[in-house]
């Protein structure tokens, strides 16, 4: 295992693209092979993510598993293949790795044009765990736009019946976010001379690189504006329903799951250690604009019809809670929203493959035309009913240590933000079980509901696996909090000038003129 | 000045060229109606010859060999031979590009072969002269070619219209350029590159006639390469030109035209270059917005091409503006780039419009992906390379282009970039409703499916991994940065 470290995340990079390679050689008959050898290539990029974090240090604040090999050199223009894997993009990665074979499987329904759908799922997975594992600003920046294209496609044609107003909706939405912060990423390459996030870090922390005050606002937002886009905050959240609501499961499910934490995992990577001041300056703004996002996803959802646009807003509720705690800027509300973020993939996620897994028995979203659901369909609706009480914060469930300590950081920093928080999470309990009473309990309302087949093997698997992921992040949190907790503490630590590091109860000071 | 043989293989390329291109004329009238592809043959070995020569060339001069003849006027210099390939294979897809349209056209004669090489030897003196006249006859022998073949559709109204209106603005453009010349011969005393450069510098040249004959050159140049406010023609001309003549005229000329500007402001002009940076500044702004903005209204699909055409040299500027060596580097760079996915797309359009090129609405395109899957696919590329989209020439060209702008420093450069990313993001909308009707839709009515020529597939296969490389690898860019190193 030691030999392999340099060459694990590029393997795990590449297997889905050996995939790919695969589906492309192989016709487009029978179904049943290509879906086969798509799950089979998500699930070996599973199992060779899984290893990650029994190898991972728990005491390195920094980069693992790192390797680099130069890209593209021309004089003033150095592009690296750098990867690499924190507490921070360790969790992420496996939260990618392990929803992807759930979508895989949630999409045998889909018999249009197989062949591509699945390469376009497993290149997407590629771009997502790129963006998540890329160390250099421009392949960064080539991941995070290139895994557009593959969702575009997935939306555009194998969604539902406004596909393509959400598809372009969606592209032009996210395009035209980062085509600011391709700027600023050039920008910041004029002035630190290197695409290197670690090296521009390193020369911040050194005091080699110094930004004035406008330029790191000027950075800072042009960065946010494409992460905000991505979280979704509140005003630049209009793309999510529409995309959410007509894409298909695995889209939704890949969306909501991985696709949304690009943008906090942009704000904690870049936003936070590279811009600090501005940072700090704006934190009031933003964190207003999370807390905006909580309650008025959250109202919104309480009104929705629609169980999948229901879900869909309950995503931008949730996401606000990620925020919220990122910009409480101390360990535990870091930790937190970094849990939350997985949490969030794999509770939504869940409650997307089960909206949809309705949806292929009645071709429906409404929840009007459920209800009483429980009789047919037993075993379906208690891992509806589980996975709802995970996302509203059951106890032992895993939603409950994140949001708590998203929670115990933001009170910390802001009682009344903390006390707005907690109360959607109320909002959240009220809508999503009503949305449960009126979908699984009660008489049987509409006759074609009385003889609908119970999961089936398949979907069975599917569901088992989200439900131990989600006992196994409930009971056994530690496990992950410890291995982000080195990261949370760096990612601080990069914030606040070292000289001052060991009064921590002082409020941050102006950086040091040295 | 002294004339010896071997002066004589400075102009290989272009002596190749002639002599095929005569060779085609007198081949015409023997051979027979249904036979004339045999021409095109004789015309692209021609090409192929003239490719041979341009790399016999190059390995001269990596040999040390001198590379300037003719006193100055002629040169061979890493950018000359640079862009002497690219227009040359640009030559090369259009005529490759033309045989079975020509044929479905039922307007296959051996003159449009002659014609599209004797505008290749024309742009190839524009890229390789070190001299203002020289370029000017350059410039003069392109047009002339490409202004007859623009209507080479002779019984279609819409081609009359493009040759006469690209005929008539053409020659009022190159009077200005012609006028430029004579102003600043007034000024210094010299049409020679590197001797306008000295004059200039010495501040002996009297500024008035020095702005005004930078003006009249900015503005003959800017026409041919379809820069505002002097882009107003592009849109007739590509739309009533024939398919494969548009896909050669927005991407050869356009080439050699700005492979001339850039040689003539930054080599000539560069001691003035207070003097032009707000022209191109100015110019490149104009240019992304009024592509860009004009090209979401358009329906018809040649139009929309055109636009962003108008767009792209608008991105050109950019690096234009930044003048630096590096910047070169991106604009040759970039032109390869556009020229590989801009030929691809006009090849697509050029087979899909069907006979009498009827279908060039993009509702035409609707359900392209189920019925030509290898045409969609290639057309996609183009247009996710067009945006910019990462993995293709496209994004890392644009990428090339605005670091070379943000690392001149100046903070309107800075601008210039934040303007070009917006316009790229504006690009996305109507790039994209092409795939939506390729990929989303159904076909509206019953389409028969014509069966997609060898010739073509070739073409487009060549072009769309031709794209896909150059967004992978960086040996073009190499290239495109020593060949920038000439231009000191």
């Amino acid at each position: 295992m030691e030999a392999l470290q340099p060459y694990w995340l590029s393997l795990i990079l590449l297997t889905p693209l050996a995939g790919v390679l695969l589906l492309l050689l192989l016709p487009q008959e029978p179904h049943e092979r290509l879906r086969r050898v798509a799950l089979g290539a998500s699930l070996l990029t599973f199992a060779l993510s899984l290893p990650l974090p029994f190898y991972f240090d728990l005491a390195t604040p920094g980069m693992q598993f790192e390797a680099a090999t130069r890209w593209i050199a021309v004089p003033g223009f150095v592009a690296n293949y750098h990867v690499g894997l924190d507490g921070l993009s360790l969790f992420l990665t496996l939260l990618t790795t392990f929803l992807t074979p759930l979508a895989v499987l949630s999409s045998w329904p889909i018999t249009h044009r197989v062949k591509w759908f699945f390469i376009s799922l497993l290149v997407l997975e590629t771009g997502l765990l790129g963006v998540f594992l890329a160390l250099d600003l421009f392949l960064f920046f080539v991941f995070w736009e290139v895994m557009l294209v593959p969702m575009y496609f997935i939306i555009g044609i194998w969604g539902h019946e406004r596909r393509v107003y959400a598809a372009i909706k969606f592209i032009i939405y996210t395009m035209a976010g980062s085509a600011l912060m391709l700027v600023a990423i050039l920008w910041l390459r004029q002035l630190a001379g290197t695409f290197e996030l670690l090296e521009i870090s390193r020369q911040l922390q050194a005091g080699l690189l110094r930004l004035s005050a406008g330029q790191e606002m000027w950075l800072f937002l042009a960065f946010f504006l494409a992460f905000a886009i991505k979280i979704p905050l509140f005003p630049f959240h209009t793309w999510l329903p529409d995309a959410h609501v007509e894409a298909p499961t695995a889209g939704s499910v890949i969306l909501a799951g991985v696709l949304l934490k690009m943008g906090a995992y942009g704000l904690l990577r870049f936003c936070l250690p590279l811009f600090p001041n501005a940072t700090r300056e704006f934190t009031p703004w933003i964190a207003a604009l999370a807390l905006i996002s909580i309650i008025y996803g959250a109202l919104v959802s309480l009104v929705q019809p629609d169980g999948k646009k229901l879900v869909a807003y309950s995503s931008v509720s949730h996401m606000g809670f990620v925020v919220l705690g990122i910009l409480a800027l101390n360990v535990v509300g870091m930790e937190g929203a970094i849990l939350q973020m997985v949490n969030h993939g794999v509770s939504t996620g869940g409650l997307f493959l089960l909206v949809g897994m309705l949806y292929d028995r009645r071709h429906t979203h409404l929840i009007r035309e459920f209800g009483g659901l429980a009789t047919p369909l037993p075993v379906l609706s208690s891992f509806f009913l589980f996975v709802v009480l995970s996302s509203l914060g059951l106890p032992l469930l895993n939603n409950f240590v994140g949001e708590f300590l998203v929670l115990v950081g933001v009170f910390r920093v802001n009682p009344w933000q903390a006390a707005v928080a907690a109360l959607g999470i109320v909002l959240c309990a009220w809508y999503l079980l009503w949305m449960v009473q009126r979908v699984v309990f009660g008489q049987i309302t509409n006759e074609n509901n009385r003889t609908l087949p119970d999961a089936s093997r398949r979907e069975r698997a599917i569901l088992v696996a989200v439900a131990v992921a989600i006992l196994w992040l409930g009971i056994a949190s530690p496990l992950f909090t410890r291995r982000m907790e080195a990261t949370a503490r760096h990612i601080l630590n990069q914030m606040n000038p070292p000289a001052v590091e060991l009064a921590t109860q002082a409020p941050a000071p102006p950086r040091p003129s040295q | 000045m002294s004339f010896s043989l071997s002066s004589l293989l400075f102009v290989l390329p272009e002596i190749v060229l002639s002599l095929f291109g005569v060779a085609v004329m007198v081949a015409e009238p023997f051979v027979r109606p249904g036979r004339k592809q045999q021409l095109g043959v004789l015309a692209l070995a021609g090409t192929v010859a003239s490719l041979a020569a341009i790399v016999f060339q190059f390995e001269l001069v990596r040999r040390g060999a001198p590379v300037a003849a003719f006193g100055g006027t002629v040169l061979m210099d890493s950018f000359s031979l640079f862009l002497h390939f690219l227009v040359t294979l640009v030559t090369v897809l259009a005529i490759l590009a033309s045989f079975r349209y020509l044929d479905r056209e039922q307007i296959h004669r051996g003159e449009y072969y002659a014609l599209l090489l004797f505008g290749t030897v024309g742009m190839g003196l524009m890229v390789g002269s070190g001299e203002l006249v020289l370029i000017f006859l350059g410039l003069e022998i392109s047009s002339i070619s490409t202004y007859i073949l623009a209507g080479f559709r002779r019984t279609a109204l819409r081609s009359n219209e493009a040759a006469l209106k690209y005929f008539l603005l053409g020659s009022f453009a190159t009077a200005f350029f012609l006028f430029g010349i004579a102003l600043l011969f007034g000024a210094t005393g010299t049409t020679i590159l590197t001797e306008i450069r000295s004059a200039l510098a010495g501040a002996q040249a009297n500024a008035a006639l020095t702005w005004m004959g930078i003006a009249f050159l900015f503005v003959g140049l800017a026409f041919k390469v379809a820069t505002a406010p002097f882009q107003v023609w592009t849109p007739d001309v590509y739309e009533g030109a024939p398919a494969p003549v548009t896909a050669f005229l927005s991407v050869g000329p356009k080439a050699a035209a700005m492979a001339a500007f850039l040689r003539i402001f930054l080599t000539a002009l560069a001691p003035a270059a207070g003097k032009w940076f707000w022209l191109i500044w100015v110019s490149a702004v104009l240019t992304m917005f009024m592509g860009n903005l004009a090209a979401l209204v358009q329906t018809n699909i040649k139009r929309m091409l055109a636009y962003s055409s108008i767009a792209h040299a608008g991105y050109i500027l950019i690096a234009f503006a930044a003048g630096t060596e590096y910047g070169v580097a991106a604009v040759l760079f970039y032109l390869v780039v556009y020229a590989l996915m801009k030929l691809g797309a006009f090849t697509v359009v050029a087979h899909v419009s069907g006979p009498g090129e009827e279908r060039l609405n993009i509702r035409d395109y609707a359900g392209l992906a189920a019925r030509e899957p290898l045409v969609a696919g290639c057309f996609a590329v183009f247009l996710f390379s067009l945006i910019g989209v990462p993995l293709t020439g496209g994004f890392l060209g644009k990428f090339y282009i605005f670091q070379a702008a943000i690392a001149e420093g100046s903070p309107w450069l800075l601008w210039l970039v934040v303007l070009g990313a917006i316009n790229t993001a504006i690009s996305i909308y109507y790039y994209l409703r092409v795939v939506i009707a390729m990929y989303f839709r159904e076909p509206s009515a019953e389409i028969e499916v014509a069966p997609v020529p060898s010739s073509v597939a070739f073409v487009l296969t060549l072009t769309a991994l031709g794209t896909i490389y150059l967004g992978l690898a960086s040996p073009v860019l190499i290239r495109a940065a020593a060949a920038a190193q000439a231009l000191r």
